[in-house]
């Protein structure tokens, strides 16, 4: 690498790698220069001229997004001029702008309100009527308002360079220059269109999915893992009255850059799900009763105290995390040991971004299935998730599944189990014969860690309460486990997930503040800050 | 001959032949001594004639006023890319009509001006890049390249010289934003005529994102006539640093408008008196636009003292441009001609940049407000600071080019404005 280049950004000394841009040199020590039309993930056309930037010895404000730094170099972008230049852009937004924030669905986020707030002028001077483009459907899950764009033209460069598949166009020139597509069908059949609606800076690409449903300061937010594939997006959960809202992207340039497809992106009503367990049933004699956690869990092991070499097996759930599944694996090697298989849906083909190699939708539509290979645990079925458990339905021993809801399965399933433990979000039919019906949470609904299709562990935090007495099945089933073994109970994921090595070695020198928000890699050596 | 006027004033170096339809035949111009300029120039060898051009002075006329011979030694040297020479032949500027007339009348000139421009700078295409609208230029153009090639000047082994020089000519399709030299190159391209980003500049990345020059038609059309002569007689005519002739394409209230060819630092008063049969109608002379619609407007006062070069109109607040001197008389309405030029900058402008797509939009509003007498005295300072607002914030200076006229006509002819705004009465009729 060549040698750093050193310049002053409004009095602090900065050093950066040679060719870095003044903005992105400006973000290293936390100047956010107001920009619209660059975007880290494509090409920069400085047409904004938001960014604007007093550069010592320049005879014009230069734009901070293509300018490269220079050795020595001053810039200043909270000058009188700076701020001048930004103001009368701001105001030459606003000519045309309809100001309709209040049922704007972008009001709350908006880089023009939040700019126009911070530097832009108090007053509007323009006395003049506003242009008028009004509404269209561009398909998909998107709708354009026209008169809201600031045509900074992000979504015709994410169609054209990213997703390569050139849906939109500016069409016209000059100030009735409007964003368009091409053909009738417009973003439809695209796979990763919901993206132009993250990166418009202002409300003039919204989602139909969201529109209308809740205003952005009124959301939570929280990051977590996308669970549509094996690609182990980085998300962020929208949440409000316990609801997920809406999904959108978090960077994570290891993994999805700034991206997600589609489908994950919509795929989060199950989240949402009202019906469901939510306390632990025990089933004795034809009936069934709730009971308290205490009383399940001791009568449980009673039970399984009492069936001393009975075989054992599990059915798991790749959508379930790593700690779930060590957990799981703990306590049926503890039980004597035994076979534990998963089902888990395959696309035929996966959908790759092309403009981000490293981001596809992924044949494999599980989030954990390595991790799940991980402890030991064997893949079996078809590839729409149903069938292969033949012999486990009929399975005199110990049976416990975790996380499947056997959709597919008759009700007869485990009904000559010795020991029947369905451990689950929902009820099913196949659980008619379960002894013990026992409600854990989803993912959004706790803590914990997925093993991505590369083998890279990543954390999610809990973005919903759990319903009734539901529990994260790591602290259910790690609850079983201590109790027999005489050790300690995990208290926490970061626990569960420490006490994962002797299961699962690839795990073992880990922890949670190893894997932080971007996580890491199995089996690599983990840089540490400093190092 | 009475090519529309002419004037004994004039050295008619490069419209010599305006007129002229003779001349549009390749053996009319090989008969006049055409493409000997050519032949001396591979005997040079490219670093003598950008040498020559560097000696003659000679500035471009688009209107920047760069030295050419300079631009041409900016070109990479052993790049292992192709080169290209392109002609800006998309005259579009309100006011300018010269380029036309060079081509319609003088086809060959300019061609051989292309291909002595892309020998210099190791250029073995050349594209001119002609405007859309000029549909009998651009015919009389293809025609002259098509003759050309047959005859052996253009293409392969031109002249038995062993040199290859392909010449394209490219039609426009309307828009006044591909004159902007990157913006032309994209519309070349088959993109949208959107001017680019610089750095880098054409001599690294230009036309198909090889090292490019661009010329405009005029400065390429006298190419042949210094390597023909010589640098130093071309600076026979004209200032010590605006060497040479100039087209000066008269248009507005005067007797005889027209192109006139004419030593670079003629005094504009006696360009309008002597040269273009004085004022109409002897009215007095009220205002001068000295280089196409984008520059600053003078008063007749300033127009006195202005001499027709580069330094000379920027002495007096203008700028000579591409010398396209709009002369207007008392009669004159200075607001409508400046909403006017407004709203033909806010149409043409090209979408990209925030403060020339809303600004020169919005501008055009304030003015047709004004003009409808509708404005407030508040709309002039609006109009100043906003227009200040638009200048050196953009890509190109298509935005600058709004201001000008709006800022000079506000400080110069603020009395025009204020009659609108206080009485609603209309200073001039025109």
């Amino acid at each position: 690498m060549s040698e750093p280049i050193t310049l002053t950004i409004d009095g602090r000394e900065v050093s950066v790698p040679r060719g870095t841009t003044i903005l992105e040199a400006a973000k290293t020590i936390g100047v956010v220069v107001p920009h619209y039309c660059y975007h880290p993930g494509m090409s920069s056309p400085a047409m904004c001229r938001l960014c604007l930037v007093e550069v010592e010895g320049a005879p014009k404000p230069m734009p901070g997004c293509v300018t490269t730094v220079a050795e020595g170099q001053v810039v200043r972008t909270q000058s009188d001029d700076a701020l001048n230049h930004r103001k009368g852009v701001l105001e030459f937004y606003l000519v045309n702008h309809p100001l309709d924030c209040a049922i704007c669905d972008r009001s709350g986020e908006c880089d023009l309100q939040d700019y126009v707030h911070a530097e832009g002028r108090g007053h509007g001077r323009g006395r003049e009527p506003k242009r008028v483009f009004g509404r269209d459907d561009f398909g998909g899950d998107v709708l354009f308002y026209g008169d809201r764009c600031v045509m900074c033209t992000r979504c015709v460069r994410f169609m054209s360079e990213v997703e390569q598949d050139h849906r939109l166009t500016v069409v016209e020139r000059g100030s009735r220059s409007v964003i368009d597509t091409f053909y009738e069908e417009g973003l439809e059949g695209t796979y990763w269109h919901g993206n132009i609606v993250d990166i418009c800076p202002v409300g003039a690409l919204v989602s139909k999915d969201f529109l209308h449903k809740a205003r952005a300061w009124d959301l939570t937010h929280t990051p977590s893992i996308c669970t549509s594939c094996s690609q182990g997006c980085n998300i962020e959960l929208h949440t409000r009255d316990n609801l997920v809202q809406r999904i959108k992207p978090r960077e994570n340039l290891d993994v999805n850059g700034w991206w997600i497809c589609d489908y994950g992106r919509h795929n989060y009503e199950w989240m949402n799900h009202q019906e469901r367990l939510e306390a632990p049933i025990a089933r004795r004699g034809g009936g069934s009763k709730a009971v308290g956690w205490k009383d399940a869990l001791s009568a449980l092991l009673d039970k399984a105290g009492s069936l001393g070499g009975a075989s054992v097996k599990a059915v798991a759930s790749p959508f379930s995390p790593n700690e779930d599944l060590g957990a799981l694996r703990a306590l049926v090697d503890g039980l004597g040991g035994g076979d534990i298989v998963f089902r888990s849906a395959r696309a035929e083909d996966e959908v790759p971004l092309k403009g981000f190699p490293a981001l596809a939708r992924r044949s494999d539509l599980a989030p954990n299935t390595s991790g799940a290979e991980l402890f030991g645990m064997r893949r079996v079925g078809n590839d729409d998730a149903t069938g292969g458990l033949e012999s486990v339905a009929s399975h005199d021993g110990i049976l416990v599944v975790l996380g499947d809801r056997l959709a597919d399965q008759p009700e007869d399933f485990g009904a000559g189990a010795a020991l029947y433990v369905y451990l689950g979000m929902h009820d099913s039919a196949a659980a008619a014969h379960a002894d013990y019906v026992l409600p854990v949470t989803t993912h959004a609904e706790g803590e914990g860690t997925f093993t991505n299709h590369e083998g890279r562990v990543q954390r999610f935090w809990p973005a919903l309460q759990a319903p009734g007495m539901a529990r994260p099945a790591w602290l259910v089933v790690g609850a079983l486990v201590a109790e027999r073994s005489g050790g300690a109970v995990s208290r926490a994921a970061s626990e569960a997930f420490a006490s994962l090595g002797p299961s699962a070695p690839a795990f073992g020198g880990i922890t949670y503040d190893d894997i932080g928000a971007r996580g890491a890699v199995i089996n690599e050596s983990v840089s540490l800050t400093g190092d | 001959m009475a090519y529309p006027y002419v004037s004994d004033h004039e050295v008619r170096i490069i419209s010599e032949h305006f007129g002229d339809p003779k001349q549009r035949r390749l053996e009319t111009y090989v008969e006049r001594g055409g493409y000997q300029a050519l032949r001396k120039a591979f005997d040079m060898g490219p670093e003598a004639v950008v040498e020559a051009v560097k000696a003659s002075g000679l500035r471009g006329r688009g209107g920047a006023g760069f030295p050419t011979g300079v631009k041409w030694s900016f070109m990479p040297k052993n790049s292992g890319k192709p080169h290209y020479l392109i002609c800006n032949a998309d005259e579009s500027e309100p006011g300018t009509f010269k380029d036309r007339e060079l081509m319609r009348w003088d086809p060959h000139q300019l061609i051989e001006g292309c291909l002595i421009g892309a020998w210099a700078i190791g250029s073995r295409h050349a594209y001119i890049y002609c405007r859309g609208e000029f549909f009998e230029t651009n015919q009389v153009l293809a025609r002259a390249v098509e003759d050309a090639y047959i005859k052996g000047y253009v293409g392969k082994d031109i002249l038995g010289s062993g040199n290859d020089i392909d010449v394209t000519v490219h039609q426009g399709a309307g828009a006044y934003i591909c004159g902007e030299e990157t913006g032309l190159m994209n519309s070349l391209e088959g993109k949208r005529g959107l001017p680019r980003v610089k750095p880098p500049f054409p001599a690294a990345v230009g036309a198909f994102g090889m090292p490019s020059t661009i010329n405009n038609v005029e400065t390429l059309a006298v190419v042949p006539h210094i390597v023909a002569h010589g640098g130093e007689w071309y600076r026979q005519y004209g200032t010590e640093k605006s060497p040479g002739t100039k087209l000066f394409c008269v248009s507005g209230h005067v007797n005889k408008p027209g192109n006139y060819e004419l030593p670079l630092g003629f005094p504009l008063m006696k360009l309008i008196d002597e040269v273009c049969g004085g004022m109409r109608r002897g009215n007095a002379l009220k205002a001068v636009i000295p280089g196409g619609s984008s520059v600053p407007i003078i008063d007749a006062e300033e127009s006195a003292r202005c001499r027709l070069d580069y330094e000379g109109c920027v002495e007096v607040g203008t700028m000579l441009g591409c010398a396209s001197v709009i002369v207007m008389d008392e009669t004159a309405d200075v607001v409508r001609q400046v909403r006017r030029m407004v709203d033909f900058y806010a149409h043409e402008s090209c979408g990209q940049c925030t403060p020339c797509r809303e600004g020169s939009a919005w501008t055009a509003q304030i003015l047709r407000r004004i003009e409808d007498g509708r404005g407030t005295e508040e709309d002039l300072d609006t109009l100043m600071q906003m227009t200040q607002q638009m200048v050196g914030t953009t890509i190109c200076v298509l935005s600058d080019s709004v201001a000008a006229p709006v800022q000079s006509s506000i400080q110069k002819f603020r009395d025009d404005y204020l009659a609108l705004i206080r009485r609603g009465e209309r200073v001039g009729a025109a």
